[in-house]
């Protein structure tokens, strides 16, 4: 058996508590990060993210536990000697200072040679597609630009490592998903090890090797964008990443994974079971909208169901059915293309067990962001 | 081409006019006040500096003639005419004082001449030619007294802007030097602006950690110390000054705790002299220092100190190069709010100071209070008005140079 490669950082039972409070904001927290790996922390918000990767860079102190680099211990090692770029959620850029002049900070403090700094600043901006704005001042920049340079500044320095707090919380939906794109290019370009911090779940599958789910300073699961989404460790993490139903019913019977629920409803269905849970057990069953099927495409599925229509939402690039069951749950459903829906149509629906999770009921929250998002 | 979207500028203004209107409508009021109350009388005030009425209003005829005088050696007949004709009037009439006086501040004893010379003529004595003058009194035949009367006939002078330089236009026309004992403004003019620009370094060197503390502080705890900076606005100026005193003087508690620490053996002089005028100054402006400092530097995001030590700055390079730099606009307005509000203090100086340490404006006070000559009053604060716009413009080219 291969031995893993050493982790380039490494938290082991890193605990933060503010100001003596009872509550930790990040607890237990036990993680590796390999190098050249993209690693997302995702969470609500207060979910202790930003104190993670605040106590990586240096700025915050564990109250328990260490956090090593390369195997070494951070403990003693102060901000400015980590050599770690971090790009703030505000961007935290000199303002008393051009473009240029910003990018050319972290490298005329580590007494580099006037004219090779002129030559990295220019790399740096080509990088982020900056050319020529070098001589700007901040003030005449746009948003999407600004980030750049924030970008650009944490990158050019070579760090180890690059930390970014939701580095494009600010900016528009496509001008976020243009500079994903970027940044994604330079991690591989450069084989950057970033240590990346989101709310925005899309967010994170799109761009992660690794995903990190927080809820209230505790890790819910680590894993794939796809084994995050695909395979949910818990009611949280189900409704947290993707779009989910949640139907809340009582567990009648238990076949190893496969379980029988009697949702509040009535209905009878089958879920595979997660975690431990007895028949009598109070569960929330979820299914992803695009796992419902509808018409002939249910004859393999072992839960079929009669719903009825109760409104098309309309979303561009595809459609989404709002539809009741006979009990009187709702449910959302990805609109097949081609099939005209009426309201008030009835509509056989079902979906199969393999894609139907029963988790324990009391860490589902039915709109995990609230107005967040 | 986008036609639907594309935005008429004309349509624009038109709905950004009216409002334009209605907004000066309401600070109109406030304007009017100010007009009435405060520019027009200043502006009254110091343009008294460059005119001179007192002889045109009371020797209308003579203000004439010595306008069309050439001013080369000594007048003719008719002017010495007219002017001993005008003096004899005005000293029946009881009004000669106001051009004696003003002859005066330019030649010293002109008061006495002219006063000698009318009661001479009022009891009987010829005065129809220059000859019948200098009969009279032979000072007559000095031109420097006719010279003075005629560069004080009006309507505009440059006497009370020279003198406020320690200058005078002699008998030849030419800008020279008053003697050595009438040359005093040119020193206390720079006195003013040392003490000034001392009283502006001292605040900057104790306010800036101080305003730093207060910024860094949370709130909290940062609002009873921003109580305690802000003390002093609310003391009057006579209490706070003559609290100094009390802590100062020979026999004060200052001297008291240095001379029972064993520090020192015979009192030091603390008061009543520059060291003085420096401590109670920058007591009194120190929180007009802190203040716009403070502000600065709330303004300051914290997060971009924590981006200059990720980037490998140490600590003292970060405040070196990110935070010193960013609070320089504060540093400015309130070193340049102390300068200037520095170079009008005159009750500060005159309770806490030595002869030597007047400032300016204890100057302008004398004339505008004591002694009348406001053409003089005028003068030096016209002087003195110069400086202040400067670092006022200043002020704002640094503002728009540093961002802040
Ligand atoms: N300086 C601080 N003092 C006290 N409590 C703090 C401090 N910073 C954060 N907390 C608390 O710690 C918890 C975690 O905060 P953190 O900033 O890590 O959240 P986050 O996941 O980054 O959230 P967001 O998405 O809103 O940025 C929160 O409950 C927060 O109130
Ligand atoms: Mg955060």
């Amino acid at each position: 058996m291969a031995s893993a490669p050493q982790p380039l950082v490494e938290f082991r039972g890193v605990e933060k508590r503010y100001g003596g409070g009872t509550r930790p904001a990040v607890a237990g927290l036990d993680l590796t990060v390999a190098k050249g790996e993209f690693l997302t922390l995702l969470g609500p918000s207060g979910s202790g993210k930003t104190t993670t990767l605040m106590m990586l860079a240096g700025f915050e102190t564990p109250t328990a536990g260490d956090i090593m680099l390369d195997g070494r211990s951070l403990a003693k090692q102060p901000p400015h000697k980590r050599n770690m770029g971090v790009v703030f959620q505000n961007y935290a850029l000199f303002p008393h200072m051009s473009v240029s002049q910003n990018l050319a900070f972290p490298l005329s403090v580590r007494g580099m040679r006037t004219q090779d700094i002129a030559a990295r600043v220019d790399e740096a901006l080509a990088l982020v597609r900056l050319d020529g704005l070098g001589h700007r001042r901040l003030d005449a920049l746009s948003g999407g630009q600004r980030q750049r340079v924030a970008l650009a500044r944490a990158l050019i320095f070579e760090p180890d490592l690059v930390l970014m707090d939701e580095p494009l919380g600010a900016l528009d939906r496509q001008l976020r998903e243009k500079l994903q794109a970027e940044i994604k290019r330079i991690q591989r370009a450069l084989g950057l090890t970033i240590v990346y911090v989101t709310h925005d779940q899309s967010e994170a599958l799109t761009l992660s090797d690794r995903i990190v789910v927080f809820a209230d300073g505790a890790v819910q699961q680590i894993g794939s964008p796809q084994s995050i989404y695909e395979h949910p460790a818990n009611a949280f993490v189900a409704g947290f990443v993707g779009e989910n139903n949640g139907l809340a019913g009582t567990v009648t019977a238990r076949d190893g994974d496969v379980c029988e629920v009697r949702l509040d409803g009535g209905e009878a269905i089958r879920a595979t079971a997660i975690g431990n849970i007895a028949p009598g057990a109070r569960v929330v069953t979820t299914i992803r909208p695009e796992h419902v099927g509808m018409d002939n495409g249910i004859d393999s599925y072992c839960n079929r169901l009669d719903a009825r229509v109760d409104e098309l939402v309309y979303h561009g690039d595809h459609s989404r059915i709002r539809a009741t069951l006979p009990g009187g749950a709702t449910l959302t459903i990805c609109a097949p293309r081609g099939r005209g829906i009426e309201p008030a149509e009835a509509l056989p629906i079902g979906w199969c067990a393999d894609r139907c999770f029963a988790f324990p009921a009391d860490d589902w929250v039915e709109d995990p962001l609230g107005d967040a998002q | 081409m986008t036609p639907s979207i594309s935005v008429q500028p004309g349509s624009v203004r038109a709905t950004r006019m009216p409002r334009r209107w209605w907004t000066f409508a309401l600070v109109a009021p406030l304007l009017l006040f100010l007009l009435a109350s405060f520019i027009v009388p200043v502006l009254m005030m110091l343009s008294r500096a460059v005119t001179d009425h007192e002889l045109a209003d009371s020797w209308p005829k003579s203000a004439a003639a010595l306008s069309r005088w050439d001013g080369e050696g000594l007048p003719d007949d008719a002017l010495a005419r007219t002017v001993a004709a005008e003096m004899l009037a005005t000293r029946q009439a009881g009004t000669l004082n106001r051009v004696a006086n003003r002859l005066n501040y330019d030649v010293v004893g002109s008061r006495t001449l002219l006063y000698l010379t009318a009661d001479r003529m009022a009891a009987g004595a010829p005065g129809n030619s220059l000859a019948d003058l200098v009969r009279i009194d032979p000072r007559w035949a000095n031109r420097t007294y006719w010279s003075a009367m005629r560069h004080a006939a009006g309507p505009l002078t440059s006497y009370y802007l020279l003198a406020s330089l320690d200058r005078r236009i002699d008998a030849d026309g030419n800008i020279a030097a008053v003697s050595r004992e009438q040359a005093v403004f040119v020193d206390i003019f720079l006195r003013t602006f040392k003490i000034s620009l001392v009283v502006a370094l001292l605040c900057t060197m104790l306010g800036y950690p101080v305003a730093y503390l207060l910024a860094s502080l949370p709130e909290r705890r940062a609002n009873p110390l921003l109580i305690l900076v802000l003390l002093p606005f609310w003391t009057s100026a006579l209490v706070r000054t003559t609290a100094w005193v009390v802590l100062l003087q020979t026999n004060g508690v200052v001297n008291g705790l240095l001379e029972q620490a064993g520090l020192i053996d015979a009192p030091l002089q603390l008061i009543y002299n520059r060291l003085g005028v420096y401590i109670a100054m920058t007591h009194v402006l120190l929180p007009f220092f802190i203040l716009p400092l403070y502000g600065v530097m709330k303004g300051i995001e914290p997060s971009a100190m924590r981006a200059a030590s990720s980037l490998g700055a140490t600590p003292l390079t970060a405040f070196l190069k990110v935070y010193l730099p960013q609070t320089m606009p504060g540093v400015a307005a309130g070193a340049i709010i102390v300068f200037t509000l520095a170079l009008g203090y005159y009750i500060t100086p005159a309770l806490v100071g030595g002869g030597a340490d007047q400032m300016i404006s204890g100057s302008i006070a004398f004339y505008t209070n004591q002694s009348l000559n406001w053409g003089m009053a005028a003068a030096l604060s016209l002087l003195l008005l110069i400086p202040l716009l400067l670092m006022v413009f200043a002020g704002r080219t640094m503002a728009r140079t540093v961002p802040a």
